[in-house]
């Protein structure tokens, strides 16, 4: 073996997985785990941990697995993480624990992330259980939304012996891990619903289909429920569109609705209700990881799909294995174009999209190059389907019903990044709704902060 | 898990249900709606909140029979479990400071309508209640709307319950006849609206219109209910359902409403298959 390079990772063949909503990886065995493992210097001074936003002892769990006990690998795990499985697939970790390893100085780092769902993936199959907390404090803390950052805030405290109460808006918990990341890279059923099981398992309850704001507010929970603390894990969940003409037409979506009604609703399965117009020819608008996710959904579905991106292929913002795999699959690419018009036919239904050609700037300040139009350099894309994949932002549904919770220009919650303390007395924040569309791991981070000054507040006020 | 406590036929494609939901009951204010899902596959669909009882812990839903979801719920009994109940969503109606308004509310539309009456009716403002139906079969509420209003005009495509005529013919004789009206309301099929905003705007009233476009969350994350009114997009689920019925782009959102139309035919039609099937 070549120990500069990975073990690497068996994946479903492209023109096989195009067709299909099964996961795309595959996942190490027990053999090519260790084999991996082995990689692994378990350094004394493990760089790999800064990079880390929940700070895993990653060394500590490597070592169990290298020594064949993925039971003890799942239990340090467990010690800093309620979503192993989940972070072990979506991390970005090129840019977190794996950009700092000692290893990838010369070669490859050690493959971190998949160690991680390989440990945690084993624990389930084999119906291993994080340990419950054996304290009890008689205290009520509630938590709003069940996205990554609220399981984990709720799974801390519960730990610590709180009553915690999460409040989801919609009739499943999970946030985006169920309605907006697909099941080709996350599965729902398996993945998501055991970790999430693990959480109530902690004692903490879920109730479904509570709108904060509108069933009740926090500060009726706080006033009248007798909710001692409150954590706002409410995400930004509130697509941005373009503003270009024809963008109400019939076939244009949000990336949002184009996922939640494939992964939420189930739109892809047929035993299922709510329909979905996949479309034959689709644009996807946008660069991110939601972007991919939507374009991977739409050729699933059956479509030609295209990525519309406005700058070039080095400013893509989605994760590299991301776009590798969406190039695989099929998915064309058209860089340094901008949609400028939605062409909508009698019926009202999209026929095409009028684009321009750009060309980027010499960086600036902030050493972004900026995309501007070349001239006459107008086209149009021939597509039944176009989805806007632009950002979201969070939605004011809380902030305008919470009196004394101030907000930045962007909407977000103002919460101190080490804390998440707000401008509230006694409610806190983190995530989506605090930094903006960001990532799984950094909300979680947000939420375990959280966990540990909501102790704070609640022991000091004893 | 949300009970049926009731259930009561109004007319062959016209059902009211009765729901256990306290939550939902407490906060609930006309204008507002609900997200509700049958069974663990259903669909989210949105519903008006027709009336709701607060002591009791009681919402009342009012629907109509158009599609698999609607089916399926026409299909459920008193003492059957809804599997989702959410809400109350959306924006209240405005009631405060009105002197005098007319509410024109349309087929199914006056489900929607009529809590918003009644809550006029209560604080004591005048309201024209002016509601039309295709023919006297598909009349609903007939009675609640007799009590809670100042004044009804029952109105009936072909004549055979009411007035004959279209209730913007109503209208536009109330308003001739010199009514001064605060404001319009107006609820039902797009088309209606669209003509009763024409009308209103000629005369200079101030009308609203409430809206029911596709939803799936209803809380703003999907934009799938968006609109255009006054050149802005909006989205009915968080701004609305209700906005200032001269600012809508009617003729977009009737497009928009059209989109899913050959999916759920084939839905609808799956789905009464299925219950044959069952019952045989
Ligand atoms: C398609 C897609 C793909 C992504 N891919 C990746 C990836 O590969 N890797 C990665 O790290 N990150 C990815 N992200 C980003 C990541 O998912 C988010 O950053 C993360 O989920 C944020 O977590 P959160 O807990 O702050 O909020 P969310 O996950 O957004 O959860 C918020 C929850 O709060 C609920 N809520 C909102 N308002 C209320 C209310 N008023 N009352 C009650 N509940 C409410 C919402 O319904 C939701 O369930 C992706 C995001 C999307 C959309
Ligand atoms: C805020 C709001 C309040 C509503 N209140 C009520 C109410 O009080 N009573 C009531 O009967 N209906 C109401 N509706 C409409 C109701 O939600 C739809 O009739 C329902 O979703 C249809 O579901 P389905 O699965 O049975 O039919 P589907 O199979 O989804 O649709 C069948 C047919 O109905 C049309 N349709 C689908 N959704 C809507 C919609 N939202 N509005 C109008 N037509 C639609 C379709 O184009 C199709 O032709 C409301 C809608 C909204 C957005
Ligand atoms: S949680 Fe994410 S960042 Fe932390 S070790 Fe695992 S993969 Fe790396
Ligand atoms: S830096 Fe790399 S080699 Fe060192 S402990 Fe971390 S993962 Fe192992
Ligand atoms: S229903 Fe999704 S944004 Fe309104």
């Amino acid at each position: 073996m070549d120990v500069l390079k990975k073990v690497p990772v068996r994946e479903q063949d492209p023109q096989v997985r195009a067709h299909n909503f099964e996961e795309v990886c595959l996942g190490y065995d027990e053999k090519e785990a260790k084999l991996e493992a082995s990689r692994c210097l378990k350094c004394m001074n493990a760089r790999c941990i800064a990079g880390c936003p929940v700070n895993i002892d990653i060394p500590g769990f490597i070592r169990e697995i290298e020594k064949g006990n993925p039971e003890g690998a799942y239990k340090v795990l467990s010690n800093y993480t309620a979503l192993p499985a989940v972070c072990g697939r979506v991390c970005p970790q090129e840019t977190q624990c794996e950009e700092r390893c000692i290893r990838g100085i010369k070669g490859e780092p050690v493959s971190i992330g998949k160690l991680e769902r390989f440990a945690a993936d084993w624990a389930r199959e084999n119906n291993i259980k994080p340990d419950l907390p054996t304290e009890k404090k008689n205290m009520k803390v509630a938590v709003i939304g069940s996205g990554p950052a609220s399981l984990t805030c709720a799974g801390d405290l519960a730990k610590l012996g709180y009553e915690v109460t999460i409040f989801e808006a919609l009739h499943e918990p999970g946030g985006v891990l169920v309605y907006g990341i697909p099941e080709f890279r996350l599965p729902k059923e398996t993945v998501v619903k055991t970790e999430i099981e693990n959480v109530k398992a902690l004692g903490v309850k879920i109730e479904t289909n509570v709108v904060i704001g509108k069933s009740i507010t926090i500060d009726e929970l706080m006033e009248e429920e007798g909710y001692r603390a409150v954590f706002i894990g409410s995400g930004a969940g509130l697509p941005k569109f373009m503003g270009i003409p024809g963008e109400n037409a019939n076939g244009v979506f949000s990336a949002n609705e184009y996922l939640t009604r494939n992964n939420l609703m189930k739109a892809f399965d047929a035993s299922y209700d709510t329909p979905i117009a996949a479309g034959q020819t689709v644009a996807v608008v946008g660069g991110g990881n939601v972007a991919m996710d939507a374009a991977r959904t739409a050729l699933r579905l059956g479509a030609k799909v295209y990525i519309v991106y406005r700058r070039s292929e080095e400013e893509l913002p989605a994760r590299v294995e991301e776009v590798h795999h969406a190039k695989e699959e099929g998915i064309i690419f058209k860089f340094l174009t901008n949609p400028t018009e939605i062409l909508v036919d009698d019926n009202g239904w999209v026929k095409g999209m009028k684009c321009e050609e750009m060309e980027l700037l010499e960086p600036d300040a902030s050493g972004r190059r900026r995309p501007v139009p070349r001239k006459d350099s107008e086209f149009e894309l021939p597509v039944d389907t176009v989805i806007m994949s632009l950002g979201t932002s969070p939605n004011p549904m809380i902030s305008s019903t919470t009196k004394g919770l101030d907000l930045n220009k962007y909407n977000c919650i103002i919460a101190d990044e080490e804390t998440g303390q707000t401008t509230k007395e006694g409610v806190f924040a983190g995530g989506d709704a605090v930094i903006g569309a960001a990532t799984v791991i950094l909300a979680m981070g947000a939420g375990k902060k959280a966990a540990i000054a909501i102790d704070k507040y609640l022991t000091d006020r004893q | 898990m949300y009970k049926i406590l009731k259930k009561k036929i109004l007319n062959p494609t016209v059902t009211l249900m009765e729901i256990d939901a306290p939550l939902v009951a407490k906060k609930a204010q006309p204008g507002q709606f609900i997200i509700l899902r049958t069974d663990e596959n259903g669909e989210r669909v949105p519903l008006t909140i027709a009336d709701y009882n607060r002591e009791k812990g009681t919402v009342t839903i009012i629907f109509q029979i158009v599609g698999a979801t609607t089916e399926a719920l026409n299909h459920m009994e008193a003492g059957d479990d809804l599997h989702d109940f959410v809400g109350p969503l959306g924006q209240a109606t405005h009631t405060e400071g009105k002197k005098k308004v007319a509410v024109v509310g349309g087929g199914v539309g006056c489900a929607i309508a009529y809590p918003v009456v009644k809550k006029f009716h209560e604080q004591g403002t005048e309201v024209h209640a002016i509601v039309g139906f295709r023919n006297k079969d598909l009349v609903i509420l007939e009675e609640e709307f007799k009590d809670n209003s100042s004044k009804l005009f029952l109105m009936s495509d072909d004549g055979s319950c009411g007035e004959k005529g279209l209730v913007t013919d109503a209208l536009k004789r109330l308003i001739e006849s010199g009514e001064k009206y605060d404001e319009v309301i107006t609820i039902g099929p797009l088309i209606m609206m669209k003509f009763v905003s024409k009308l209103t705007k000629e005369y200079g009233i101030k009308t609203v219109a409430s809206m029911n476009p596709v939803m799936i969350d209803g809380t703003g994350m999907c934009g799938g209910c968006r609109l255009t009114v006054g050149g802005k997009t909006k989205f009915a689920c968080v701004d609305g359902p209700e906005f200032d019925a001269h600012e809508i782009d009617f003729d977009e959102a009737m497009e928009r409403s059209t989109m899913y139309r050959t999916f759920e035919r084939n839905a609808h039609e799956e789905t009464c298959n299925l219950l044959v099937k069952e019952v045989r």
